[in-house]
């Protein structure tokens, strides 16, 4: 079972990556960077659409069978995950409710990449879950 | 309750500890206290606006964002709401509170007013920040006529 979770700043560039299992990390890379044009494409055109913050990608590589999942916060911070499951609306709540969590730490300066351990454990969570 | 004078009681400590007697006569030691107090209230800002719109759906537009600075964000703070919100929809906003609640302990009237601006200063950067987070990049002054009413204005920089 493989899982990626990447946090995208708003300038675009990663705060946080982590991947399992570690041999598939570049390809997770890889597709992470191509969804966030998708990203933008919603996002340039969600004027019109109400839509809530979180949105569904869909498969991307058809050969294989991974989605990529993407959820955007109101302060356009991104999450991407790569999965092969699909119970994610709950998985991004908590992630929100973490990245929040780290933002609040006094010592964290905002666009720093993410070092917190607290964070660190709530995706190795969500990875058991998964995996 | 007590919870309402907790904030007010710590700011009034920060402005004091501020502008302790360490301070030089002239505006020098002035200015630099007035952009720690903004940048103190800069980084609150940040962690508020990441915060408190949880719920809420995404922003549409600015207005929207300014709302929610007006409503959520100032009741949250200071449990109330601003009182008035103008716009030339092109960028600046003026947000009016009749009854600012930093300014309400120092009576009503022109008596205490070069003393002001020292008490706003933490709530601009405060603003300025919250809306950093929420993408917009801008200027926060304030302005009092007569305690304890005052204003703010926001400008939104276009990039």
């Amino acid at each position: 079972m493989a899982m990626c979770i990447v946090v995208i700043a708003k300038e675009n560039y990663p705060l946080y990556i982590r991947s399992t299992p570690t041999e598939y990390t570049l390809k997770f890379y890889y597709m992470v960077h191509t969804s966030l044009d998708v990203v933008d494409e919603i996002s340039a055109m969600g004027k019109a659409l109400v839509y809530q913050r979180e949105l569904y990608l869909g498969l991307f590589y058809p050969t294989e069978d991974y989605k990529v999942y993407g959820y955007m916060t109101s302060s356009k911070v991104k999450f991407v995950m790569v999965v092969d499951s699909s119970n994610t609306a709950l998985i991004f709540q908590k992630l929100h409710n973490s990245y929040t969590d780290v933002m609040c730490n006094p010592f964290y300066n905002p666009g720093d990449r993410i070092q917190s351990r607290a964070f660190d454990n709530t995706v190795t969570l969500m990875m058991i879950q998964v995996c | 309750m007590a919870d309402t004078v907790l904030f007010e009681f710590l700011h009034t400590e920060m402005v004091k500890e501020l502008w302790a007697p360490h301070l030089e006569p002239g505006r020098v030691g002035w200015k630099m206290s007035l952009s720690v107090l903004e940048g103190l209230g800069f980084r609150v800002g940040q962690a508020l606006a990441e915060r408190l719109p949880q719920e809420t759906l995404a922003f549409r537009e600015e207005l929207d964002v300014l709302k929610f600075l007006c409503r959520d964000l100032w009741v949250a703070v200071f449990r109330k709401q601003m009182d008035g919100l103008r716009t030339n929809h092109q960028g600046t906003y003026v947000l009016q509170d009749h009854s600012f609640p930093l300014l309400v302990p120092m009576g009503s009237g022109p008596q205490y007013l070069e003393e002001a601006p020292k008490f706003l200063a933490f709530t601009c950067g405060l603003l300025c920040g919250a809306l950093s987070t929420l993408g917009f990049q801008s200027q926060v002054t304030a302005s009092v006529a007569t305690l304890p009413a005052c204003k703010f204005q926001v400008v939104i920089q276009k990039s």
